[in-house]
């Protein structure tokens, strides 16, 4: 059993299609991400699979319950930290905390030393006390993943979990997101418009926009869809003869020289890239400079859609306008 | 049934914990039933009016001042349903009533500013029964709204509020009295915002239904000098008949058994569970979006 099936989902808001025949599997144990821009559906997607909202069409299965037919058995098996911070301000990260116990049903004896632990996992246990108005948004995020941990869900959702925080901040959620999957063994379904944060987190991405998936594979395999690695190089001068023994290595799709610069497009630069240099080094070429460039989601994603995922150009505000009317839709 | 208790208790607690802990909250809904019976209730002294000052008194001949005593007393018997009332006291009485009303209407404002803030949603992905988290609103505007009025109670007694209570069943009627109140009320206004979805549209129906709901009621005077039409409305409006058993057994000293009494208590109960099996079925409606 996957921890998440769907078959055709679609959802239709007056005349915007906001999920549009969507299907995708997520195996136990995995985080798998939706990446798309605002209004791509991905909202839409989770506040379907977690009983929220009704589809228009198509079915889909939260650790083998039916999301129509058994919404109750949905909700005991997952929780869920929404893009919008909902713990309330004017409580303690403690009191946040055994509310939801209290909602979801755990013994008030046994939701103690939960609170307890999961305050101590993301390091939150020397703030327990203190009214949620007083926490940084790294905080108030973080006691947000904490307040959907606390009925020990089987699949967690999370709603862009980094939206609106800084480097580091992001950071430090993506290894508690990590250690949650490593050492509780929750399955995470996750939507980000950030590139870095699919590629970094997630063991599968689905790439959406305009309700539709696009493509769904590990980031490393999406990646190379594009045509993998880019190896530049600043020589000396390069013969035929060398240019031709690079050519031939395995993992070298193709070789351009362009006087004292090289580009050697390779799949898994990293392993490729050694005998490059070793190559070079035995014909007595001086290399100066070495650059390898990777293929970023930004490039499948522009690939796959035929435009970036933060477009500048006009796109954007059809987006805009699309997003809006979803949310109204939904609210 | 224990779990429904727990997740109705829990957010209760969540709002009542709000409420006690923001005194600006309490003091701003406390505020104007206070300023209503201080300046209304003193100022305009209905009951006033049939006394007679003295210098008219020395002036008439005795058996005339008698003669118009008697008149002034049965027109005060049959309209404030004693002789020796006076107006504050019967002011104070309308106004702890009253204040169910208004914070009876900020639960049902709550219930949009979760939505706004995706806290309903929250609620709504829990395993919990739709119909607990209208009456978690509901038991924690009873909470509030019943010390609230409480405390004006206090307060118009240190302001001169004269009470009659014939013993300490009639003063836990009372206080049922507002229970219920608070129930039908914060009931009703679920029912009326629930899909409102924004807190906009919140604050116009409260400022449409506040005052009209105030003055339909024999909050402010008693329903036997209103016309006919007007009388009607008041029938109806479950203040109404919350006001009318909190005189009886507040400033009459009514004993519990008394027929008029358990009338007004009567139809408060039974609108109470119409409001409130309302309330619920439109919000599991609302809620479900399914």
């Amino acid at each position: 059993m996957n921890a998440i099936e769907a078959h055709g989902l679609r959802k239709v808001f007056g005349e915007i299609v906001a999920v549009d025949n969507i299907s995708f599997a997520v195996e136990k144990g995995e985080i798998f991400g939706f990446l798309g821009p605002n209004g791509a559906g991905k909202t839409t997607t989770i506040n379907m699979l977690t009983t929220l909202l009704k589809p228009t069409a198509g079915s889909a299965r939260v650790w083998g319950y039916d999301i129509v037919d058994e919404p109750e058995r949905v909700r005991e098996v997952i929780g869920l930290a929404p893009q919008e911070l909902t713990v309330d301000d004017e409580l303690t990260g403690y009191e946040n905390m055994m509310l939801h116990a209290a909602l979801y049903h755990v013994p008030k004896e046994e939701a103690r030393v939960r609170v307890k632990e999961i305050l101590e996992f993301l390091e939150l246990e020397r703030f327990a006390n203190k009214k949620v108005e007083s926490y940084s948004g790294g905080m108030k995020k973080r006691l947000e993943i904490g307040c959907a941990l606390i009925h020990e869900p089987k699949v967690l959702f999370l709603d862009e979990p980094t939206l609106g925080l800084d480097v580091q901040t992001r950071a430090a959620i993506w290894n508690y997101i990590r250690s949650l999957v490593r050492e509780k063994g929750v399955t995470i379904f996750m939507t980000t418009h950030y590139m870095d944060e699919a590629d970094n987190l997630c063991n599968r991405v689905a790439i959406i926009d305009y309700g539709r998936v696009k493509a769904i594979d590990t980031p490393s395999r999406l990646k190379s869809t594009i045509g993998g690695d880019l190896i530049e190089l600043e020589v000396s001068e390069i013969n035929g003869l060398t240019s031709e023994k690079l050519r031939t290595l395995p993992g070298v799709i193709d070789v351009v020289l362009d006087g004292e610069r090289a580009l050697v497009k390779v799949v898994r630069g990293e392993e490729v890239l050694p005998s490059v240099i070793s190559i070079l080094i035995r014909d007595g070429v001086s290399v100066r400079r070495v650059e390898m460039k990777k293929p970023s989601l930004e490039e499948v994603f522009l690939s796959l859609t035929g435009r970036k995922l933060r477009d500048e150009n006009g796109a954007r505000e059809e987006i805009a306008r699309r997003s809006i009317a979803i949310r109204r839709a939904r609210s | 049934m224990i779990g429904r208790a727990s997740e109705i208790g829990a957010i209760a607690s969540r709002e009542v914990k709000k409420w006690y802990r923001s005194p600006i909250l309490l003091f701003m809904t406390t505020i104007q039933p206070l300023l209503w019976m201080s300046l209304y209730g003193k100022a305009f002294n209905l009951t006033g009016l049939f006394r007679i000052p003295e210098d008219i008194l020395k002036q008439l001949p005795p058996e005339s001042t008698a003669r118009f005593a008697a008149i002034a007393n049965e027109i005060l018997s049959r309209f404030f349903g004693a002789s020796d009332i006076d107006f504050f006291s019967y002011i104070a009485v309308g106004m702890m009533g009253v204040i169910l009303l208004f914070t009876s209407m900020s639960s049902g404002m709550s219930v949009a500013w979760d939505r706004r803030l995706g806290i309903l949603n929250k609620l709504l992905v829990a395993p919990i029964s739709r119909s607990s988290i209208i009456l978690g609103k509901v038991i924690s505007a009873i909470i509030r709204g019943v010390t609230q009025s409480l405390l004006v109670m206090l307060i118009g007694l240190a302001l001169g509020m004269r009470l009659r209570v014939s013993g300490p069943v009639e003063f836990l009627i009372a206080v049922l009295s507002l229970a219920l109140l608070g129930a039908s009320l914060s009931s009703l206004i679920i029912s009326v915002t629930i899909r409102l979805k924004s807190w906009e549209h919140h604050i116009a129906v409260s400022n449409l239904l506040n005052l009209p709901l105030m003055f339909t009621s024999s909050a402010l005077y008693p329903v036997a000098l209103m016309p006919e039409w007007l009388r009607t409305i008041a029938a109806i409006n479950p203040l109404t008949h919350g006001i009318e058993v909190l005189r009886e057994v507040l400033l009459l000293g009514t004993p519990f058994n008394s027929q008029t009494m358990l009338w007004h208590l009567s139809i408060l109960i039974i609108f109470t569970s119409a409001a409130t099996f309302l309330g619920i079925y439109l919000a599991n409606v609302a809620l479900r979006k399914m």
